[in-house]
This record gives C-alpha cells, structure tokens and sequence, in this order.
C-alpha cells in the first residue's frame, strides 16, 4: 500500500515510521525541512535508506502533493497541526485525487463527529484523551 | 437581512460598516483578542470574540438564522471551512469566501464555495484592462452561469482584419458585442468592418479563449493569455 502522511510532527512522524516497518510505501510530506530529523530519529539507518520518501512542502500546493506521490496514493493521511488544514487537505486528496482512503486528525470533537459524517475518516484525539480522563477519575471498581 | 462576518480585519470591518449603514443586521466573529479589543467600541454587540471555525461560535451568532455568512479572514483554510459549514451543516443559502492566496482559488471552486472572491485577481485584472498591448483580458466570470466576457486586442495580420463582423463565423457561444476604436465603443453592426488595433469584447462559453484568440492574433504568434 502506498501511504502519503502530510504533517510529519510526533503522530505523522511516528506512524510514517511504522507504517514502513510495516512493508507499505511510505511518502511524507512537510513545510518544515527540520521535520525529517523526526523521521531519522531513533532509527539504524536514514529516512531515505529504509527507502521512506520525505517531500517540503504545503500540502494546499499541488506541485507538492503531486511530487509526493499523492496520484498514486492510497490512504492519505492529514496530521498537520491545523485541524482546518487537514479537513481541506483531506477533501483535496478525495475529490480532486480520487484517493479512496483519507484520514484526518481532527483536534476538535465537534468538528470530527461532523466531518466524520460527510465521509472523512476522522481521528480525535480529544475525545480519546477524555474518555481516558474520566475512566481514571471514576471510582476504583466501577465500569 | 442578516449576515455572519468571520474575521474583523481591514475587509471584514468595512464590509460590516456598510451593511450596517445600509440597515442590515450583522455579527463580525474575530478571534484574535486584541483585534477583537481594539474594535469592541465602535461594533459593541455587533462583534464577537471567538474561532469562527468552532461550530458553538457560529451557533452562539446564531447561523441557523442567518441568510449571509461572509468569510473574510487571512486564511484560506479557515475560509473555507467556515463557508463549507455554514452551507452545508446549517444550510445557509448564500456563502461568500475571500481568497487571500490566488493559487487556493482551484481549492475553493473544487469544494462548492462559490463565489470567491481574490483581491489579487480582481487588482491582475485591472491591470490588464488598463495595460495595453496585454492580450486577451477577462472582464468578468460568472461562473455558476457559465457564461464570461473578454477583450482581446485585434492584431495586424489577423485573419479578421478588413472582414465584416456578418461574414466572420464564430464558434458556437461566442459573440461579439462590443468594438471599441479611437477611445470610444460602440456595438457592431454587421456591416461594421475589424481593424487592426480594434478592442473586441465577446461574450463566451467558459473554455473557447484559445479558439477565439486565434480569430483576432496574429496567424503563429497567438496573443498572450
């Protein structure tokens, strides 16, 4: 499976690096050139020789998603530290790429429960964080 | 009427001024709180402070009610979004999205926010019309119609120079409707004769710029689009 991660911060730059351990494809794509040290980071052998592709650039440039592959891609994967950024990224890579799968990390519950209803796969991390927050809050031996 | 402004910069403060002026009820949502501040008191009520990108911001404006939702901030995403919610979640009939970065515009189009409008575009094409020697000017879009109004200068040696505006045929969905010689215009009869250096205007189908251009240049060296 080709994997076009835009937004290499903690979660893009972890899940890029997995996902190519996993056997897939792997191209990820930054503004920050400073972002690839992530991708190196903890790792035996470079970025670029474990045969990862890293791109600069935004991802509302389309010479830059096309650079990184976004053609050919299929999943695309939105993580920017902009939930409005990744919500428009994500609906470029469907509509005007015909990527089948595109994944959103979305910070605010509202918007993911709403955009996760006009078919984006949407991923809230807040809602997750919360869900955890009150299990640990609730009383030892409840459910 | 009543309309929703996201961003209370230079656009969306003067926008707010005139339809205020003109009677309509307005809500501008700013989310930087020292802009927010430095204008809380000439708007009072009419400005709130908040991320128009938060769906609860838009609903304490009230978008459920609204008729225009108008959005004016210096990002292009942020624009979008707001327009796309207000359409599509809370159906409001009228959107109006500024374009700060002309190469987003395809973004816009792409995700039914129409119209958009681009500062920038709207100064190139001022700057066509008024630069001569340009080439093939748009005047104006309308893009749900689809329907568009150039200019296109008549160069020496085009195969219409000295042809009767009766004799010359046209793709279909092109017409002219104004010749404009010496500094003053006027509609062609059929009778009226194309001179070199001649402003054509035509109205178009969206997409025959290249087929009409090839009317009015020069055979090999088409005008400049």
């Amino acid at each position: 499976m080709f994997v076009l991660i835009v937004g290499a911060g903690r979660v893009g730059s972890a899940l890029a690096k997995s996902a190519l351990a996993a056997g897939h494809e792997v191209s990820v794509l930054d503004a920050d050139p400073l972002s690839h040290e992530r991708l190196d980071a903890g790792q035996s052998k470079s970025w670029e020789d474990a045969e990862g592709q890293f791109t600069v650039g935004t991802a509302l440039e389309m010479d830059a998603l096309i650079q990184a592959g976004i053609e050919r891609a299929d999943v695309f994967i939105a993580s920017t530290a902009g939930d409005n950024t990744n919500l428009v990224i994500a609906q470029i890579a469907q509509k005007r790429f015909g990527v089948e799968k595109a994944i959103v990390r979305v910070m605010d519950p509202a918007r993911a429960d709403w955009y996760g209803g006009q078919g984006l796969h949407t991923i809230c991390p807040t809602k997750h964080a919360l869900e955890m927050f009150e299990r640990a809050l609730a009383p030892a031996g409840a459910a | 009427m009543y309309a929703i402004i996201a961003g209370a910069g230079k656009v969306g403060r003067n926008l707010a001024r005139e339809l205020i002026n003109k009677g309509h009820e307005v809500t501008v949502i700013e989310s930087s709180r020292s802009c927010y501040l430095a204008n809380e008191e000439e708007f009072e009520h009419a400005l709130q402070y908040g991320d128009a990108t938060e769906l609860w911001v838009l609903e304490r404006a009230g978008i459920q009610r609204a008729d225009l939702v108008i959005a004016v901030t210096g990002d292009d995403e942020d624009n979008i979004l707001v327009c796309q919610v207000a359409k599509e979640k809370y159906l409001c009939d009228r959107v109006i999205a500024r374009v700060n970065n002309p190469r987003n515009h395809d973004h816009f189009r792409l995700l039914g926010i129409q119209p958009a409008v681009s500062a920038t575009d709207l100064i190139l094409r001022l700057i066509e019309h008024e630069v001569p020697r340009y080439g093939l000017v748009h005047l104006l879009a309308l893009e749900e119609e689809r329907l568009e109004i150039i200019e296109l200068e008549v160069a020496e040696g085009a195969p219409t120079v000295g042809e009767r505006v009766s004799d010359i045929t046209l793709p279909e969905g092109a017409l002219i409707i104004s010749v404009l010689r010496g500094g003053s215009g006027f509609v062609p009869k059929p009778e009226t004769v194309i001179q070199a250096g001649d402003e054509v205007l035509l109205v178009l189908d969206p997409g025959l710029e290249e087929a009409i251009t090839a009317y009015f240049a020069t055979a090999g060296q088409p005008a400049r689009i």
